[in-house]
C-alpha cells in the first residue's frame, strides 16, 4: 500500500503539486489522469523517491521512500523518455538493471525480448524509437518489483505491442498482486485497464474513486415522451438527482445520479414511448464531475 | 535400445515433453477454451458485465454445461489483456448469482444449467418484445400487421427456422 500524504512541490515559482493526498492499495491498477503539466510525472517521481517533496511524504506500508534504498529496490519508474548507457546493447542494460534490482529475472527478460523479436546484442541506438521504448518497458517489467509506475508508457507503441504489454502487465498483477500506476492523458486507455482512477488538475487532486463505483452511481438515459405530456414529464424528471438534461424534439437525454432501479422505476412511471439506459464513458463521467465542482472540463485537452 | 532412444528424446527436446504433459493435464481438467470468452473494448458496457453476459450466453446456448471449468482469473486476464480485478469481480458476481461455483485451489466451475437461466432470459425478452410492440403502436401499426410481422420474423429466424415448421 502506498500512502501519499499531503505532498506539495514547487519548482522556482511554479507550484507543481499542491497538497495531494492519496492511498493506493496493493494489487490494484491505478490510473492517474491529467492534462499536460498537471503534475502527473512530478507525482510519480516523488513517489519513486527521485524528487524530494517540499512538504508531506510518501509511505510504503508505513515506511518513507526518501533516501531508502530498501524500498526503492521494490519500485520501478518507467519514464516517458528512456535513458540507455552510451553504446549499450539490451544485454548491457540487463546487467546494469540486475546489479540494481536484486529481483531482476534474466530468464523473464530474455523471454520477453524473444517474444517482441528484439536482439539483445544489437546496439540500442540502432533501434527505432518505439523499439527503444519496448526495451525500457521490458527492463522495467523484468525487475519483478512490487510497484510499477508507468509514465505515458503505452504512448508511442503500436496497437499490437500495446496489447502485448497489457497482457504481460495483467498476468503480473494476477501472479504477484503487483501494484501498477498508469499516468496518462488517454482516458480510454485508463478506462480499459484501471480499477481506480484519479484526476489531477493544475497540481491539485480533484477526484479519486473506484471505476465501478462511479459508474454504478451515475446513469445516462434517453427517453421519448409524446408532445402532450412533455411539460409535465419534464417537471417530474427534475425531481431526480439530475446532473444534466437535454431536450431535442421529443427526445430527452438526461444524466442522473442514484440507484439504477429507482431511476428506472420513476422513469417508467412517466410512460415514455422509448427508454434506453446508456452506460457512460469515463470521459462523460469526468465532464459531469468537473462541472459539478465548478470546473470547465475541456475534453479537447484530455483524451 | 528403446529406453535409450526415449532418454535421448527427452534430453534433446525437453520443451516438447513439458508441453505434451501440460496439454494432457489441461485436457483432463476439461478447462474451457479461453477464446470462448471475449470482450469488446469499444463497447460502452462495463468489461465485467460483458464477461458475465458472455458466460451466461455460453450456458444458454449449451456450449458450457454443468461442471465445465472456467479459465483461471490469471489466464483470462492475460489472454484479454485486462485487469485481473475486473475478471475477479465478474466471477464473484457469477458466483453470487449461482451460475458458477468457485473452490479454493480448484478454480471455478459451471453450476447452473440451461433451464435455470432460461426463465430470467425469457423475462428480459418479453420486456424487449413489449417495448417493440409499444413502438410499433406509436407509429400506427395495426394489431393484424403486428402479428403478421411477428409471424414472418418467427419463420425467418436464423437457427433451424425451417425444420421446426
Amino acid at each position: 500500500m502506498i500512502k501519499i500524504d499531503s505532498i506539495t512541490k514547487t519548482f522556482d515559482v511554479v507550484k507543481s503539486l499542491n497538497d495531494v493526498s492519496l492511498v493506493i492499495e496493493k494489487g490494484s491498477i491505478f490510473g492517474l489522469i491529467g492534462s499536460n503539466g498537471s503534475g502527473k510525472s512530478t507525482l510519480l517521481k516523488i513517489m519513486s523517491g527521485v524528487y524530494k517533496p517540499d512538504s508531506g511524504g510518501i509511505y510504503y506500508d508505513g515506511v518513507s521512500v526518501w533516501e531508502n534504498s530498501e524500498i526503492k529496490r521494490n519500485v520501478v519508474y518507467l519514464s516517458d523518455n528512456q535513458y540507455f548507457l552510451p553504446n549499450a546493447t539490451a544485454y548491457d542494460m540487463m546487467r546494469l538493471y540486475k546489479s540494481v534490482y536484486p529481483t531482476f529475472s534474466v530468464d523473464k527478460f530474455r523471454t520477453y525480448l524473444k517474444s517482441f523479436g528484439l536482439d539483445e546484442r544489437r546496439k540500442l541506438t540502432t533501434f527505432s524509437k518505439g523499439m527503444q521504448k519496448q526495451v525500457s518497458i521490458l527492463l522495467g517489467l523484468a525487475c519483478c518489483t512490487e510497484y510499477l509506475f508507468c509514465d505515458e508508457t503505452l504512448d508511442g507503441l503500436d496497437p499490437v505491442m500495446r496489447q502485448t504489454v497489457r497482457k504481460i502487465i495483467a498476468a503480473e498483477v494476477a501472479d504477484r498482486s503487483m501494484c501498477v500506476v498508469f499516468a496518462s492523458h488517454n482516458l480510454k486507455e485508463i478506462e480499459d485497464i484501471c480499477d481506480h482512477v484519479s484526476l489531477l488538475h493544475k497540481g491539485e487532486l480533484l477526484f479519486e474513486a473506484g471505476l465501478d463505483d462511479i459508474k454504478l452511481g451515475i446513469h445516462k438515459i434517453q427517453l421519448t415522451i409524446p408532445k402532450e405530456r412533455q411539460d409535465e414529464a419534464s417537471a417530474e424528471l427534475d425531481k431526480l438527482n439530475i446532473v444534466k438534461k437535454e431536450k431535442r424534439g421529443s427526445l430527452f437525454t438526461i444524466v442522473a445520479r442514484g440507484d439504477e432501479e429507482k431511476i428506472s422505476e420513476k422513469i417508467n412511471a412517466l410512460k415514455p414511448t422509448f427508454v434506453e439506459f446508456i452506460p457512460l464513458t469515463l470521459e462523460e463521467i469526468f465532464i459531469a464531475e468537473m462541472e459539478e465542482r465548478g470546473y470547465e472540463f475541456d475534453s479537447t485537452i484530455i483524451g | 535400445m528403446l529406453t535409450a532412444v526415449l532418454m535421448y528424446d527427452i534430453i534433446t527436446v525437453p520443451t516438447q515433453v513439458v508441453q505434451l504433459i501440460r496439454i494432457r493435464i489441461e485436457m483432463q481438467k476439461g478447462e474451457i477454451k479461453l477464446s470462448l470468452i471475449t470482450v469488446d473494448l469499444r463497447d460502452r458496457k462495463q468489461l465485467y458485465e460483458q464477461i458475465i453476459d458472455n458466460v451466461k450466453n455460453l450456458v444458454l446456448t449449451g456450449e458450457l454445461v454443468q461442471d465445465d471449468k472456467l479459465p483461471s482469473v490469471r489466464s483470462l486476464a492475460k489472454e484479454l489483456g485486462i485487469n485481473p480485478n475486473t475478471i475477479q469481480k465478474a466471477y464473484t458476481e457469477l458466483e453470487r448469482e449461482g451460475i458458477i461455483r468457485s473452490l479454493p485451489g480448484r478454480g471455478s466451475m459451471i453450476l447452473a444449467d440451461k433451464k435455470s437461466l432460461c426463465g430470467e432470459r425469457k423475462d428480459m425478452l418479453k420486456e424487449k418484445m413489449q417495448s417493440l410492440a409499444d413502438e410499433m403502436f406509436e407509429i400506427g401499426i395495426t394489431e393484424a400487421e403486428f402479428f403478421c410481422i411477428a409471424e414472418i420474423a418467427w419463420k425467418n429466424r436464423k437457427n433451424g427456422g425451417v425444420s421446426h415448421d
